[in-house]
């Protein structure tokens, strides 16, 4: 235990007994890419089934546990997974500190997460079938109605919750405690704030959605009533809880994504973020309201108008803080000497579509609209909008930005930029129709649909097909950079890039920082 | 390297551990005992009561490495602050993961007060028709009253579960008596209020070990953790005499509909809680005592656990406010 240094152990062994931060990072985007990619293959056979009217190729009861996998696999497994790798490969680097605060904890916040995916997706396989009740579970259907595997699916939430929550910690106590001398908090890089706002959002739920499935659990085999109206309960006191949960849960995917684009579009400005304080601020205003928007989730669930307008309006205020975001992003470019690489285009698209998102968000928190919004394709599109163009273009954005500095070797610009044309319109193709098919009444999670839909319902489909094609691409690349792309000796890989990560050796050292780095001590955001 | 990697003086460096096993380990405990319990339920549920099964053995053996392995994890954690290996700075990430952690369970017991208000406040009135709500009752539950403690459950006032205009999703019947003062016979019987005793004077037994071990005084610190730990075995004893009358002369149960459902899953989960804090203490006082671990200057284990009895404390006082006596 000297002060020698050493690298990584060889084989297996390096990965299962890591506590190293970039390693563990690495396992977190692989393992969330592979999610990513069996999440892909669940909503192609849903876009398969619904190419044309009619039932084609798969059972109805089939059809609703590929969108109850597409949805647990790509929120859970996905999405969040590949943020949590993001902050453990960066906010070491970016706070120069030697590692994540509690290693240990670290890895196995990991190691349980493949586990716990593998027991979700062995319902798949259990008599009755996987869970078919929709992402967000509502009771009765994933109570009194749910086939036997919901049980799995319920410790399955416990395992990915207590990994999300250790992962938490770990950020937060690595944020507070680990920040090199002079590296203040209103120095930070931005991705770093808007992880640490996210960490205290997932300590703060998580525990909630456990609750939940506790109370699922305890109404399925030991005989309570939280849920049933027979025994004094009341099925919409689920959704209450799972809500509270999951509107916090939204901004725990996006709110890393912004902070992966107010790193990347001031580098391709080559200019300083614009309002530096002010997205700090913006972002915490956003994680304080998600506490109190839950409800506009359930309007047509029957609720007094007193609770309907409370949440109306809390809801709206949430597009004051996005929009000062939007706004910044946009003035950070204006007269900036701008270049398009590709995590430059998948930020740029980011904020094209995620400005749609954000709009037709604000759509459906008008409470007497959504009544014609509500359960409808209408809904698909939007979240999809923010769910896809927002996290998972910035993810994009964030590897091609940070893969040249992993790897030290630069990945293919023309393939690169092709990824990113045939993904923007491929995800336009797709989700674009379907707030048409929404507004006229398709409602989602149905294998069927009436006829009048068919033509817009062929070209989502086609749509989708094309952008699955082009994660193909994105793989081959990123693996090809792996193996074969040219060696990048430049510290600063990219000429208008700043912060700490920028200034270890390309391709960035097992272990960095093991001694703090000594910060310029002038304000860095002006 | 770098030449910006010069060192900023003034800061120790932090020890970032060796390759590990125990995450690997622990998650092999983790997942066999949920894997375990799983498939225990779902033969208890859906499988054939006849039939046995190894399921509980899966659970047992996934529990007790869980257990074992989480232990070696703490005892490595010990021994690597007596070697040294500790600074100022990894210390404090102890007490912001600490801190934390015991915020996670904050909300987590936040969830089952929600669903405590929302049932008493909101989805109780309405299934006796008011407000919102009101159809309801006339449909489907008509002449259901609501009280709290509840007088009867929804399903009992419309004559039972066959009688039910929704479908049948299990029997739910109304306690004789509740837990609340009012259905306490005499004061000097209600356990509620023995428990609120001995859990409190708890609290402030574990505050005077603290202070006779931040003057260094081992015996009292002794004595007094020693006190504390079993004021947290006399308060699950009083507990599980609690839930034995509950039980057996009560009729109250899980099933006694929702009345049934907050009471024990509320002062549940705060009963395991305490048995946990009470284990983490127990094993405080074993160090001091066996191992002479602690100083006035060093003893995260024990504040830590401290900690965590000062929350479960707190935990009562509410449930004892909202559950017992409200």
């Amino acid at each position: 235990m000297g002060d020698h240094h050493h690298g990584p152990a060889k084989g297996l062994s390096r990965w299962l007994f890591t506590t190293n931060h970039k390693d563990i990072g690495t396992m977190y985007l692989w393992f969330s890419f592979a999610m990513f990619i069996l999440g892909g293959a669940f909503a192609m056979i849903i876009r398969a089934e619904l190419f044309q009217p009619g039932m084609q190729l798969v059972e109805p009861g089939f059809f609703n546990q590929m969108t109850t996998l597409h949805g647990l696999v790509m929120v859970f497994g996905a999405i969040m997974p590949s943020f949590v790798g993001l902050a453990n490969w960066m906010i070491p680097m970016m706070i120069g500190a030697p590692d994540m605060a509690l290693p240990r904890m670290n890895n196995w916040s990991f190691w349980i997460l493949p586990p716990g995916f593998l027991m979700l997706a062995s319902t798949l396989f259990m008599e009755g079938g996987a869970p078919a009740f929709g992402w967000t579970f509502y009771a009765p259907l994933s109570t009194t109605y749910a086939a036997p595997s919901v049980t799995f699916f319920i410790f399955a939430i416990h395992i990915l919750g207590v990994s999300s929550i250790m992962g938490s910690i770990n950020i937060i106590a690595t944020v507070m405690n680990m920040r090199a001398p002079g590296m203040t908090y209103m120095k930070m890089p931005l991705f770093v704030w808007t992880w640490l706002i996210t960490a205290f959002l997932l300590v703060a739920v998580m525990p909630v959605l456990a609750g939940a499935v506790t109370m699922m659990l305890m109404d399925i085999h030991f005989g309570t009533s939280f849920f049933s109206a027979a025994g004094g309960g009341d099925p919409v006191l689920f959704q209450h809880i799972f809500w509270f949960f999951g509107h916090p849960e939204v901004y725990i995917i996006i709110l890393p994504a912004f902070g992966v684009v107010s790193q990347i579009i001031p580098a391709f400005s080559r200019k300083p973020l614009f309002g530096y304080a002010s997205m700090v601020y913006a972002t915490a205003a956003i994680a304080f309201l998600s506490f109190i928007v839950w409800a506009h989730h359930m309007y047509t669930v029957g609720m007094p108008v007193a609770g309907e307008l409370f949440f109306m309006y809390a809801t709206m205020l949430i597009a004051v803080p996005t929009g000062v975001k939007v706004f910044n992003w946009i003035s950070t470019m204006w007269r900036g000497a701008l270049s398009f690489e590709t995590p430059m285009l998948f930020c740029i698209g980011f904020l094209v579509l995620f400005t749609i998102g954000g709009f037709t968000g604000l759509m459906l928190s008008i409470a007497p609209a959504d009544f014609q919004y509500h359960d409808t394709y209408f809904v698909v599109a939007h979240f999809h909008y923010v769910m896809v163009a927002g996290a998972v273009f910035s993810m994009t954005a964030a590897v091609y930005y940070w893969l040249p500095k992993w790897s030290g070797r630069m990945y293919n610009e023309n393939m690169g930029k092709i990824h990113f044309w045939v993904s923007f319109i491929g995800f336009n193709i797709t989700f674009f129709p379907q707030h048409f098919v929404g507004l006229a009444g398709m409602p989602r999670r149905i294998p069927d649909y009436a006829l009048q839909f068919a033509d817009f319902n062929m070209m989502s489909s086609i749509g989708a097909f094309i952008y699955g094609a082009s994660q193909i691409l994105f793989l081959y690349n990123v693996i090809a950079t792996i193996v074969s792309g040219k060696r990048v000796t430049d510290d600063r890989v990219w000429d208008g890039a700043e912060g700490l990560e920028w200034t270890v050796a390309t391709p960035a050292p097992y272990h960095t920082f093991e001694v703090p780095p000594a910060i310029d001590p002038t304000p860095a955001h002006g | 390297m770098a030449s910006t990697q010069t060192a900023a003086a003034g800061h120790e460096k932090y020890y970032v551990p060796e390759s590990s096993s125990l995450a690997v380990r622990a998650t092999i405990g983790l997942v066999m005992t949920v894997f375990g319990a799983g498939l225990l339920l779902n033969d208890m549920t859906f499988g054939d009561p006849e039939a046995s099964t190894n399921s509980k053995w899966v659970l047992y053996i996934g529990l007790a490495f869980f257990a074992f392995t989480l232990a070696s994890w703490f005892r490595i954690t010990i021994k690597e602050n007596l070697q040294g290996l500790n600074s100022a700075q990894l210390n404090h990430s102890y007490v912001l993961g600490m801190f934390w952690f015991i915020f996670s369970e904050v909300m987590f017991f936040a969830a089952f007060f929600g669903a405590l208000f929302y049932v008493r406040q909101l989805a109780g009135p309405w299934l006796a028709g008011e407000g919102e709500g009101g159809r309801m009752n006339g449909l489907l539950w008509p002449g259901f009253e609501f009280a709290w403690p509840p007088v009867t459950t929804p399903q009992e006032a419309v004559g039972g579960v066959d009688a039910q205009a929704i479908a049948n999703n299990g029997i739910f019947g109304t306690s004789e008596r509740s837990m609340a003062f009012a259905d306490a016979h005499h004061w000097y019987q209600w356990l509620p209020m023995w428990n609120t005793l001995v859990l409190l004077s708890s609290s402030f037994t574990v505050h005077v070990a603290h202070t006779a071990l931040l003057k260094d005084q081992r015996g009292k610190f002794n004595l007094w953790l020693g006190i504390t730990v079993g004021l947290g075995i006399f308060f699950l004893f009083l507990q599980a005499a609690e839930y034995y009358e509950a039980y057996a002369h009560f009729g109250l149960t899980l099933n006694s509909g929702i009345y049934g459902s907050t009471f024990f899953m509320l002062t549940g989960f705060h009963g395991f809680h305490v048995a946990m804090g009470m284990t983490m203490l127990l094993i405080q006082l074993i160090r001091s005592v066996k191992n002479k671990h602690f100083t006035a200057s060093d003893h995260f284990g024990f504040e830590a656990s401290s900690w965590y009895w000062h929350f479960v404390d707190v935990v009562w006082v509410f449930l004892f406010l909202f559950v017992y006596i409200l």
